[in-house]
């Protein structure tokens, strides 16, 4: 990338190919106490080999107790400690959990909503659609909503019940808890483990969007790739119109992930571990901090799941204002809401045997196959449902997860496109004007708060989601369902 | 010295570096209680254009930390805290005082801004957190440069 990129690894890594899709980092250094495994292409590997990628999938081998390979998904890039797009797992009792490997924004998330309205029949309401989203949906630097204030108590509620305290205060259906990731709680949240400064960053943005790359799409189906597992989420033909959200937990998350890598750097002295970087600080499994971490961490994967239910409710309320109709005549059922920063107590089979681990999923979606009981009963006959969302005007993806994940990646999957250029790369190439207005060309309506975000995440800026996802399904880890394209946009 | 955010610019105090997916800032002053300043202008810079956000309420912000790494970190949170927190956006910042203490450092600092008014302030990029990757404090005689990333 020239002058653009490029910190290259302060160490050559050494890569063995095992086949076209996978490459294997040995033990090449006497930390590492398992091999690394790459997920990728030749030419997402080479782009891997051009920044710390590796070098940071290398460093998640040494963390003690991690079984099998720290993994690299095909959308790897650097990150911090952890690399975008990375899974580990470690063991329950004999290793550590690690913030790093979940990262700032706690539980970013994606979920879909399908309707049973074709892409003609919202065109000629696709600006009023969208203007009204943009207004009912806060986005952008410091958006708030107005009359959806949270008090110190109903964030305590709220960070406890998850998705289903928001379905109580009247912001959605029943059945959407059923059809998230964890039915949109984990069980062992405490708020007692959570600072005050994060509780009041967090009472003044739930129900907010945010930047950067988080946005709100309306969709359609592009093509469908398997008509049956399809069918069974709902999609039911190409122009079917859709709903994608992409946001996370906000500063509650980032500050609680802030807050417990400062209690994890005094761990690591503390229990005498050796890391090859500050940012993959930890402590033992069995630790009062692990075990705080992880209870706060649940805090915010549940402000996560609401803060989308949130906005998916506005979302419907919006149909409702433009169509003057109740939005359920439109479907607007949701499909799944997934996480792709978390991490997770599970059960895998490992060398022949069933253990329970934490997974790390730090930019991984997670794709458990047919049958899991952890996946909605709805889906029971097909599996998981996986969503990954590409970058602005470009394509979007459902997959489903398979027993091969299971077997190779603890269940996972990648979680989107990752960058190509950066930020200040992409601001001197486009215009957030131009960018609108090609986009428009193409039929893409544009609602943003900022002319910046709009050119730091033109879509040229990113890697294509669809070479991403192809070597997911090549792998098996996760195979092709649908594909989906952005008829409207709002950003942060 | 109270730089304004003009005035500042033009002094070259910080500077955006090449980083794929974040903010990579170097920050600049003659000592490091001026690159802790210009750390925070950049910060702010990466939120909104700067120039538009008034000097014109005064606050007080207090962070202890072990090391001068860990400073330079609490401090950009503490500013990011308040902007979420209070709505409130700065341009002007005196670090006042920045002293080593029995068991680490300490600063004082007072910092001038205004409200964030969607209508009047621009919106560039929203920052989720400070990060400690690629973070450098790097003295030399007469200038102190500090290099960090904002995860955007």
């Amino acid at each position: 990338m020239g002058e653009e990129e490029s910190r290259p690894p302060p160490e050559k890594i050494p890569l063995e190919k095992i086949d076209n899709y996978t490459w294997r980092i040995p033990k090449y250094k006497p930390g590492m106490r398992v091999p690394g495994i790459i997920f990728a292409n030749a030419d997402l590997l080479e782009k891997m080999q051009t920044d710390r990628t590796l070098w940071q999938c290398a460093n998640v081998a040494h963390l003690p107790g991690i079984y099998k390979y720290s993994i690299t998904l095909p959308d790897g890039h650097e990150g911090y400690g952890f690399p975008i797009g990375g899974v580990a797992a470690t063991d329950y009792e004999e290793s550590v959990i690690s913030p790093g490997g979940v990262g700032y924004d706690i539980n970013c998330g994606v979920r879909l909503l399908i309707t049973n309205l074709s892409e003609q029949d919202i065109r000629p309401k696709l600006a009023q659609l969208t203007n009204t989203i943009f207004e009912n949906v806060p986005c952008g630097l410091g958006s708030r909503r107005k009359d959806f204030k949270a008090t110190a108590h109903d964030l305590e509620r709220l960070v406890i019940e998850g998705v289903q305290w928001v379905i109580d205060q009247g912001l959605g259906w029943s059945e959407d808890a059923e059809r998230c990731e964890e039915r949109g709680c984990m069980k062992n949240a405490n708020p007692d483990k959570v600072s005050t400064t994060a509780k009041n960053r967090g009472v003044t943005q739930i129900g907010t969007l945010g930047s950067g790359n988080h946005f709100l799409e309306i969709q359609k189906v592009d093509k469908i790739y398997d008509a049956k597992t399809a069918k069974a989420f709902g999609i039911e033909h190409e122009g079917q119109v859709t709903v994608m959200i992409h946001c996370g937990s906000r500063g509650f998350g980032h500050q609680i992930c802030s807050d417990y890598l400062r209690v994890m750097e005094r761990a690591v002295h503390k229990y005498n571990i050796v890391l090859p970087d500050r940012e993959l600080a930890c402590a033992p499994g069995n630790s009062n901090e692990a075990e705080d971490y992880y209870q706060a961490m649940a805090c915010a994967v549940n402000y996560a799941f609401a803060n989308r239910q949130a906005i998916m409710h506005w979302v419907r309320q919006s149909f409702q204002q433009v169509f003057k109709e109740d939005p359920e005549r439109f479907g607007l059922k949701l499909v799944y809401d997934v996480a792709h920063n978390i991490a997770k107590i599970e059960e895998h089979r490992i060398n022949g045997e069933r253990k329970k681990v934490w997974v790390h999923r730090k930019g991984a979606t997670r794709a458990f196959p047919q049958g899991h009981p952890e996946i909605p009963a709805d889906y029971a006959s097909v599996g998981q449902p996986v969503l990954i969302p590409g970058s602005m005007g470009t394509s979007s993806w459902l997959l489903v997860g398979t027993e091969k994940a299971m077997q190779i990646s603890f269940g996972s999957t990648a979680h989107g496109a990752g960058r190509m250029l950066s930020r200040n790369a992409a601001k001197r190439r486009f215009w957030g004007g131009d960018v609108k207005k090609a986009l428009e060309q193409r039929g893409i309506f544009v609602r943003s708060e900022s002319s910046v975000v709009l050119a730091e995440e033109a879509d040229p800026a990113y890697k294509n989601v669809d070479i991403v996802v192809d070597v997911s399904d090549r792998v098996g880890i996760a195979t092709k369902v649908a594909r989906f394209v952005p008829i409207a946009v709002v950003k942060g | 010295m109270i730089y304004t955010a003009k005035l500042m610019r033009d002094k070259k105090g910080y500077k955006f570096l090449e980083h794929m997916a974040d903010a990579y800032v170097a920050a600049y002053g003659k000592n490091l209680a001026e690159a802790f300043e210009n750390a925070a202008l950049a910060m702010f810079d990466v939120m909104t254009e700067v120039e538009k956000v008034s000097p014109k309420i005064r606050d007080e912000v207090e962070v202890e930390a072990k090391d001068e790494h860990a400073l330079l970190y609490n401090w950009l949170e503490a500013l990011l805290v308040k902007f979420e927190i209070e709505e409130m956006l700065y341009s002007k910042f005196k670090v006042s005082i920045l002293n080593r203490t029995s068991d680490g450092f300490r600063l004082n600092a007072e910092i001038w801004g205004e409200k964030f008014n969607s209508k009047r302030h621009t919106q560039k990029v929203g920052v989720k957190a400070v990060t400690y990757h690629l973070m450098e404090i790097i003295k030399k005689p007469e200038k102190v440069t500090l290099k960090f990333i904002l995860d955007i």
